[in-house]
């Protein structure tokens, strides 16, 4: 175990500034994700502590110690690469045994290391096998185990889940938190995938063009999105987000959907007549009747069932495209005019010129749907 | 259907068969005067039905060339043997200096690498002669002309470049996380390009240690100039088959099979290297 500290990184290539004066603390023993469309820079970030290529600007600190003199092979640090990246010459196990025997361990060490290491990913038994001759779920166990075999204090996973299909994808998502965890190394884990950041993050960074936008514990992004497009990358469905400008009301600050209005609690008095964005999750709308109060007309597109949950594509008068979901199971309009009726206090509002999170929802809901 | 397609594969094989005797009708032919004498060689019509003899490779063997003139010393097998030792020497040499160069070139991007690069490239397009006359001069001054060291130095000019630029093109198919991996794993750079780079690109590294080799036996002009007769190769020791009293067409036959068999032996082993170094893509993923 051990920490991590970026100083103002900064990472040019030729004119084009990859990392843009980025600093970063993962605690000791803490698993945290680097969230990110590609390009952001979330790669190149972790050669930069890996020690395979150099910063422009800025210091690396490990352990508290500034590592920018010290090679990659000295770092003492475990990587796993998106495309596995395995030595295609070798077995699987020398593959895995490549950290054991840079340490000039005995061959019964590095042998019971392996082995150790391998039972662990459910691979002992494709170890004589070459890469070739391996899927591609055992290849990416194979790079995993490869990464743990050391006991490095880091441990660097760069979309280790990227290239394996969905569902190994999803049963690593649940067993990576047990291994890590049983490492107890300090973790810095990249991906582009949401739920994967969800499930494995005690922190996560959202980074993009070369800075890191928001940070903090999964619930935080989910519930606090600092801007829109955060709040637009967290979450499947995708928010639903519509242009609006709220009102000042006797019962407070309003917004005007299809007419209809829709209070929204607890907004500070000053949003009023100002250009805004509100974004809503597709938890946060439900189908109502017609004679409810605040039901909103709309025409029922389509409707896509997922496995634990539903979601209905509708158009409002407007045209305006708005996602519902509900629980699976529970009815719903499969097509023709229907009503929603939106859940105020689950609101986010952002300011439309800069995207910024004005206010945010007051009734947040978890991940699951639920209100919290 | 059917038809089209045996009258495809028919076509087809005549095209093949038309295409294989143009290339290899002059090698048979030389294989067959390679045991033909003087006379059946100049006869008129030629003929294929002739009786063999090995009076030709058994001259080269002994090194005495009997002629209507008389017989001549002949120094073919020491000329065979100096192309074995210039060609082996100088690609060895090459391999030593040029793939740790191509490793550079291919992975280390410095300001001129490229200029550098270039330039090595660029002794393969200027003609011999061009260089030949001041390199004489140098090599005299520097009392060079006629020794092995000289000839392998220059037939660097030869292997160097060919070495250089297609290892470099191997090492750079070679993904870079793949080496990044190892060096994390805990190995100096130097280990990585040992145990890493140097095995994935060795298919490439054969392919073009033996073109080297083929381009380094088949010189003719460098040896012509800057060597004597004791250093010469074969390329040049076949002159002396030019005598006052002929030419010796069935010597001449049978120092072309002797000293293309190392190359071609060379080749046809190396051919599942060649192939593998050809296909090295496959080894990504």
């Amino acid at each position: 175990m051990t920490t991590l500290q970026l100083k103002n990184i900064v990472k040019r290539y030729k004119t084009n500034t990859v990392l843009d004066n980025l600093s970063l603390d993962v605690a000791d023993g803490e698993t945290l994700v680097l969230f990110g469309p590609s390009g952001a820079g979330k790669t190149v970030l972790l050669r930069l502590v890996a020690g395979v290529i150099d910063p422009e600007e800025g210091q690396i600190l490990i352990g508290g110690e500034d590592v920018s003199d010290i090679d990659a092979e000295h770092r003492g640090i475990g990587m796993a690469f998106q495309n596995f990246a395995l030595f295609p010459h070798m077995s699987a196990f020398d593959n895995i045994a490549s950290p054991l025997t840079a340490t000039n361990s005995t061959k019964d060490a590095i042998s019971a290391g392996v082995h150790k290491v391998a039972k662990l990913l459910k691979i002992d038994h494709v170890l004589s096998h070459h890469p070739k001759a391996l899927s591609n779920g055992q290849k990416q166990r194979t790079a995993l185990a490869r990464a743990l075999a050391g006991s490095p204090p880091l441990l660097l996973l760069d979309d280790p889940l990227r290239n394996v299909d969905a569902k190994l994808r999803f049963e690593m998502r649940l067993e990576l938190p047990r291994l890590l965890a049983a490492q107890g190394a300090t973790v810095v884990y990249v991906t582009q995938d949401y739920k994967e950041a969800m499930a494995l993050g005690d922190r996560i960074a959202v980074m993009s063009q070369g800075r890191i936008r928001q940070i903090g514990t999964p619930e935080d992004i989910y519930n606090t999105p600092a801007d829109i497009e955060i709040a637009r990358l967290f979450g499947d469905p995708t928010i639903n987000l519509l242009d609006v400008t709220p009102k000042a009301g006797p019962e407070g600050i309003h917004v005007e959907l299809s007419n209809v209005k829709v209070t929204l609690p607890d907004m500070p008095a000053d949003v009023a007549g100002r250009a805004c964005v509100i974004g809503l999750r597709p938890e946060a709308i439900a189908f109502t009747d017609a004679g409810a109060p605040g039901a909103i007309p709309v025409t029922v597109e389509a409707e896509t069932p997922l496995n634990e949950k539903t979601v209905t594509l509708v158009l409002t008068a407007r045209g305006r495209e708005i996602l519902v979901s509900r629980p699976a199971g529970t009815p719903g309009p499969v097509s023709g005019p229907a009503h929603i009726a939106v859940n105020g206090k689950a609101a986010f509002l952002f300011d439309k010129e800069s995207g910024g999170l004005i206010r945010t929802a007051a009734a947040p809901m978890t991940r699951n749907g639920e209100a919290a | 259907m059917e038809t089209t397609s045996t009258l495809e594969k028919t076509l087809r094989l005549i095209a093949l068969t038309l295409v294989v005797i143009f290339f290899m009708f002059p090698i048979f032919w030389i294989l067959l005067m390679s045991f033909q004498t003087n006379e059946t060689i100049l006869a008129i019509p030629p003929s294929v039905i002739f009786t063999p003899t090995l009076s030709n490779y058994a001259a080269l063997i002994t090194g005495k060339l009997t002629t209507a003139a008389g017989t001549l010393d002949i120094a073919f097998m020491r000329n065979l043997m100096n192309s074995i030792f210039l060609s082996v020497t100088s690609v060895a040499i090459s391999l030593v200096l040029g793939v740790p160069a191509a490793y550079a070139f291919a992975r280390h991007k410095f300001k001129g690498s490229e200029d550098i690069a270039f330039t090595l490239l660029s002794f393969r397009f200027a003609p011999p002669l061009l260089v030949l006359l001041p390199l004489t001069q140098y090599f005299q001054w520097l009392g060079l002309s006629d020794t092995y060291f000289g000839l392998i130095w220059v037939y660097q000019l030869i292997c160097l470049p060919l070495i250089l630029w297609i290892v470099r093109g191997y090492f750079e198919d070679i993904s870079a996380d793949v080496e990044y991996a190892y060096r994390i794993a805990g190995h100096s750079w130097f280990a990585t390009f040992r145990k890493i780079a140097l095995p994935l690109a060795g298919p490439g590294i054969a392919a073009a240690g033996l073109l080297a080799f083929i381009f380094a036996w088949n010189n003719f002009v460098f040896a012509l100039v800057l060597a004597s007769a004791d250093k010469q190769p074969v390329t040049v020791g076949a002159l002396a088959f030019v005598t006052s009293s002929g030419i010796q067409y069935g010597q001449i036959a049978s120092a072309i099979v002797l000293s293309v068999t190392p190359t071609l032996a060379l080749a046809l082993y190396a051919q599942r290297y060649l192939v593998e170094g050809l296909s090295l893509g496959a080894v990504k993923g």
